[in-house]
């Protein structure tokens, strides 16, 4: 077994654009669930409104890349009023119905034929790269150390996603620790009780879905940056592993669905590298095909997140005195 | 504070206690207020003034509408009809947090502490207008720190007063249930009430903290607040509340001072059940009493 290259692949996933676009929407979730109690089961549905609002508008109306992003976050924060104004004055079930079939809806109104002119639907959308590209200041060549080694255009993609996810994070600690923050973690708790104090609830909902969508719509723009977009990512189960890094890295913290996500992307590259090694002659997994060993990780990912919600329903940066899984 | 016996309010209302009675200074008017669920009518308050500076309890028998009718004073819930006002002001058609920055707060019956926050959280949430819970205000800590220091302040205050300092940092989950009452009514100071309307304060408290509890809402009427209490604990009405308003199948039926309310038939009749036998109906004028007699 070739452990130097697995262990390469295995790094190079900490530095990979789909790593940051988790921990993008993690970061959104964590703002609306951990901080504001909201159920958003289609965390999804704003990643794809976020990437295909990027590529269409750079595509189809000749936007430049960053104009690009700015209707992707107006799309998000439409989406966002659209499904929190029915929903917020209600009991919190209801949002969680609304946002994974509206989520559902969104991704199969870019998949369907009828808009195959405008969406590309089934085979998706790509070579909108030419305006972020030329933006790119890196000289033309290759560049790092190590697993760490890309093209100029690869490190582009990367100083961007980079970029976005420190001011992300930057946002969510300060709005978090601010009394704003307080507000939202008093509705997190009891919204009758902060109602009963004076403060709109309904709008503070209201902000928390948007700039948690915005986040979402984000990581799906870093998600399309490199390469291209596939309407087959944004489905629920995508919206469920998000969940899964945001509750191990800890639901109600800032870091935590950053080292969440990392954690499990290195996890799922490590598995992906190390379990058909493990299917060869001679090895413990012998008799398996190399891809009954690579789907062996789903099983393993999913005894681990078991594992973590029976021993550490906190998350790892959880305060262990708040155990959001019990309440 | 609590051994001394309290001073009551009296000289509150004009003209005979009767239900519905016009108070010198009332601060909350409820004018033909129903709310019905389906066919059963919770709530129907032809006329009340709560007077102004006073301890004010509402008691009534379970199920005669006092926490529907809190409901409706404070915008949780909407008459079907009616007019209310606070301070002057129509409140009609207000939703909850409008009304509550009037100065008009409320506890529940089950108690709301915020359980995931620490006790000091708790009470600076309680503070109004605060610069720093504005979306954009808030990113910039130099426009809010000051107001929150000052905010911090009066809040260890208050828990020295309501002695829970020492648990400032604990979550508020980890209080017994008396303490989370306390908690409950510091955290409503915190917003510089006018009017504290308090959901069953005693329910579920033990004797010895009743004893501080009681001493607390005697404080607020000292410092000005008034306050308009449901209870079903005859001994603390008696003790501290300056008038009695009683309710029995949503209907107001008797209001006075404390000592002879207790004394009115209607209220004998309808609250302290003397008149088992009698439907509850016939004493609030509901059904003809020849028709209730019958069905004895």
């Amino acid at each position: 077994m070739d452990w130097i290259q697995i262990l390469s692949n295995t790094a190079e996933s900490i530095l990979s654009p789909v790593t940051f676009a988790f921990v993008l929407a993690s970061l959104g979730l964590a703002l609306h669930f951990g901080f504001a109690g909201l159920l958003n089961f289609g965390i999804a549905g704003f990643m794809a409104i976020g990437a295909y609002g990027y590529a269409l508008s750079i595509l189809r109306f000749g936007f430049p890349w960053w104009a690009g992003i700015l209707v992707s976050i107006a799309a998000a924060i439409v989406f966002a009023i659209l499904l929190g104004a029915p929903t917020l004055r209600l009991r919190g079930d209801y949002l969680a119905i609304v946002t994974i079939a509206a989520a559902e809806i969104a991704r199969l109104l870019f998949l369907t034929n009828t808009f195959d002119d405008f969406t590309g639907s089934a085979s998706g959308l790509f070579g909108y790269h030419n305006s972020f590209r030329e933006a790119n200041p890196l000289p033309d060549g290759f560049y790092g150390l190590g697993p760490f080694s890309y093209s100029s255009t690869d490190w582009w993609v990367r100083i961007v996603g980079l970029s976005l996810l420190i001011v992300v994070i930057w946002l969510l600690w300060a709005l978090t620790r601010s009394p704003w923050g307080r507000v939202l973690k008093g509705i997190r708790e009891d919204e009758d009780a902060v109602k009963a104090l004076g403060k709109n609830v309904y709008a503070y909902k209201m902000q928390a879905l948007i700039i948690g969508g915005v986040f979402g719509a984000l990581g799906g723009v870093v998600y399309a940056l490199p390469s291209a977009i596939n309407p087959t990512v944004y489905v629920t189960s995508l919206t469920f592993f998000i969940w899964t890094a945001l509750l191990l890295g800890g639901a109600a913290t800032v870091f935590g669905p950053v080292l969440g996500s990392i954690i499990f992307w290195v996890l799922q590259a490590f598995l992906t590298n190390v379990l058909p090694a493990l299917t060869q002659d001679g090895a413990i997994l012998e008799g398996l095909t190399s891809q009954q060993g690579s789907t062996l990780r789903f099983i393993l990912v999913g005894i681990g997140l078991m594992l973590i919600v029976i021993y550490r329903p906190q998350g790892i940066r959880g305060d262990k005195r708040e155990l959001t899984f019990v309440k | 504070m609590s051994n001394n016996e309290p001073v009551k309010s009296t000289g509150l209302h004009i003209g005979d206690a009767k239900p519905g009675v016009a108070k010198k200074d009332p601060i909350l008017v409820a004018d033909h207020v129903t709310r019905s669920f389906g066919g059963l009518t919770a709530v129907d308050v032809e006329h009340l003034e709560v007077p102004r500076g006073a301890i004010t309890a509402l008691i009534g028998p379970n199920g005669a509408g006092k926490t529907t009718f809190f409901n409706l004073l404070t915008g949780f819930d909407t008459p079907n009809t009616g007019e209310m006002h606070f301070d002057g002001k129509s409140v009609r058609g207000m939703r909850s947090h409008q009304i509550a920055k009037l100065g008009q707060v409320r506890t529940f019956q089950l108690t709301k502490a915020l359980s995931l926050l620490t006790v000091l959280e708790n009470m600076k949430l309680g503070a109004g207008n605060q610069l720093g819970e504005g979306i954009l205000k808030s990113l910039i800590p130099s426009i809010w720190r000051k107001q929150e220091a000052e905010i911090e302040e009066r809040a260890i205050e208050l828990l020295n007063r309501f002695k829970l300092s020492e648990k400032k940092d604990d979550f508020a989950a980890s209080l017994s249930g008396g303490q989370r009452k306390l908690l409950e009514m510091a955290r409503a100071l915190m917003t510089n009430p006018s009017l504290v309307m308090l959901d069953e304060p005693m329910a579920g408290v033990n004797p010895a903290l009743t004893e501080s509890l009681l001493g607390h809402v005697l404080d607020l009427k000292k410092e000005g607040m008034t306050v308009l209490f449901v209870e079903h604990d005859m001994h603390m009405v008696r003790h501290i509340a300056d008038w009695v308003v009683v309710m029995a199948e949503g209907k107001i039926v008797a209001e006075g001072p404390p000592d002879s309310v207790m004394e009115e038939q209607a209220v004998i009749d309808a609250y302290l059940g003397s008149h088992q036998e009698t439907d509850l109906g016939v004493v609030t004028g509901r059904v003809d009493a020849s028709e209730g007699g019958e069905k004895q």
